[in-house]
């Protein structure tokens, strides 16, 4: 049965049947709701769970740091600046190999402060160490609170992982989804059983000082996590499919994609527009595609060029900008293809920055657009906004 | 010995950590006008300094990183740093 609910509600609702021990969160504008609700829940005894209230997303990250260490489940969320003040603690949260599930309600960098949605944040942070997921809809990104645990927590993974929803777009809009049972979620989500942690009565080191003699062989077993994590995704993805029915692809996913000549590359909410852009251009006779990357961190480098292969033009739409580069996204998936022949156009698109709006119209002026792979565009910039004036005919015969 | 995820040390192997092979300077301990005062024990970062007998004080040098502070501390000038080879 459908319930028709907020995406931050469904979430927390999501949170819940994972059992979390402990919960610690700084309210931020557009995670909130997800956390007002955790506090709720909590508070009513709907889950037996620590809710830890704190004075910033530091505490927040570092309380969650210390309750999975002691081997209990944790969970926190927040976006933008609270995401970049925890960003001391996530490189020593995945350095010490604690499998937290965080939500990151994606939402655009001060300064100018702007609290609309973009995926600034999360990208930003792709080398932290982190798992990262998009979610494309509400309903994906409740679901994936469930993978994203069981995925963090394997053996052969232990990385913390971050569930990225675009803010406000999922987070605030209400659609109809199917709620996870607690029943359901207890069988598809064991309890988390680490070999070692924080115990007094086998008391033990962790993050301690590991000096020049071992320091890179600890980055070395985390480079080679993540790369374990690639077949557990998929894997994860699947039991979710057996056991639930639905399926959002694995690393990634696809729509239209088999004959395609061009294609649409893009993480998040967007791709339903996006989808809606290739149906009508689809009724048209045009062969375009869609490949949706679901998992950004680690980046699957091997399925992307293989779903690539068949294309002659690919347009990457991304929500972020690396300033001094360009794209995050179309960078590593020209560097993906690096080496390889039948190389693909590669097109980079930075939309939707800030919380613009990316339409159906928007999509299609990029298909239709002059933009090549030599660099990277931002789409539908205001001309007004970064061009001089032209000068006044007074102001040109004062100065003749 | 492989790492554990995480570099998770079980309890008592810092002990396997020879910080002593950090040092530059090495602190001899005179034990000339030694006043007994444990200065130099307490506040030495390492540990490492033990009393050998009444107003006797040496350190283990495979602890001793050198850094000089029981030197500092000591208020009769009884620990003198001398540049160590190795
Ligand atoms: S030099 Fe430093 S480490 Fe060595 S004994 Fe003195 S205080 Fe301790
Ligand atoms: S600080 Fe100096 S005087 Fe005091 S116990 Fe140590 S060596 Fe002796």
């Amino acid at each position: 049965m459908k319930t028709f609910i907020e995406g931050s509600r469904a979430v927390a609702d999501a949170v819940t049947v994972c059992r979390p021990k402990v919960i610690s969160a700084y309210p931020i504008t557009p995670q909130t709701h997800i956390v007002e609700e955790l506090a709720k829940i909590v508070a009513n005894g709907k889950v037996k769970a620590e809710f830890v209230n704190v004075e910033s997303e530091f505490s927040a990250a570092s309380v969650v740091l210390g309750s999975c260490a002691t081997g209990a489940r944790s969970y926190t969320a927040t976006t933008a600046q609270g995401l970049f003040l925890m960003a001391e603690v996530l490189f020593n949260i995945s350095g010490m190999r604690l499998p937290i599930v965080m939500t990151c309600a994606n939402r655009a960098v001060s300064a100018p402060i702007n609290i609309w949605n973009d995926q600034q944040d999360s990208l930003s942070m792709r080398d932290s160490g982190w798992i990262q997921l998009y979610a494309e809809d509400n309903q994906e990104a409740l679901d994936m609170h469930l993978q994203a645990y069981k995925i963090g927590e394997n053996k052969g993974v232990l990385l913390p992982v971050m569930v990225c929803m675009d803010g406000f777009i999922l987070t605030h809009s209400y659609e109809p989804v199917e709620l996870i049972s607690q029943e359901d979620a207890d069988r598809f989500l064991p309890s988390y059983q680490p070999e070692d942690y924080l115990n007094p009565d086998n008391p033990v080191t962790m993050g301690a000082m590991v000096g020049p003699e071992a320091y890179m062989e600890t980055r070395y077993l985390m480079q080679e996590a993540m790369e374990n994590s690639v077949k557990v995704i998929e894997d994860v993805a699947n039991e979710f499919n057996n056991q639930f029915g639905r399926y959002y692809g694995g690393l990634i996913d696809t729509y239209k994609l088999e004959d395609a000549e061009t294609v649409i590359v893009s993480l998040g909410s967007v791709l339903g527009t996006v989808k809606d852009a290739v149906d009508s251009l689809r009724e048209k006779g045009e062969k375009v595609g869609v490949l949706k990357v679901r998992s950004f961190r680690p980046f699957p480098k091997d399925a992307i060029c293989e779903a690539l292969k068949g294309a002659k033009k690919v347009h990457v739409l991304e929500k972020a900008v690396s300033i001094g580069m360009g794209g995050i996204v179309s960078s590593e998936i020209k560097a993906a293809f690096c080496g390889k022949t039948g190389v693909p156009e590669i097109v980079g698109s930075i939309i939707g920055l800030g919380g613009r709006d990316i339409t159906v119209e928007t999509i299609i002026g990029i298909l239709n657009g002059s933009g090549d792979s030599s660099y990277d565009q931002f789409i539908d910039i205001k001309k007004e906004l970064v061009e001089d004036p032209e000068p006044s005919d007074e102001a040109v015969a004062a100065n003749a | 010995m492989k790492l554990k995820p995480g570099a998770i040390a079980d309890s008592h192997t810092s002990h396997g950590n020879l910080t002593g092979s950090w040092r530059t300077f090495k602190p001899v301990y005179k034990q000339k006008d030694c006043t007994g005062c444990k200065l130099c024990v307490i506040n030495c970062p390492e540990g490492c300094v033990f009393e050998v007998e009444d107003r006797k004080y040496t350190c283990n040098l495979k602890y001793c990183k050198g850094c000089g502070i029981c030197a500092v501390e000591c208020h009769v000038n009884d620990i003198e740093m001398i540049l160590e080879d190795k």
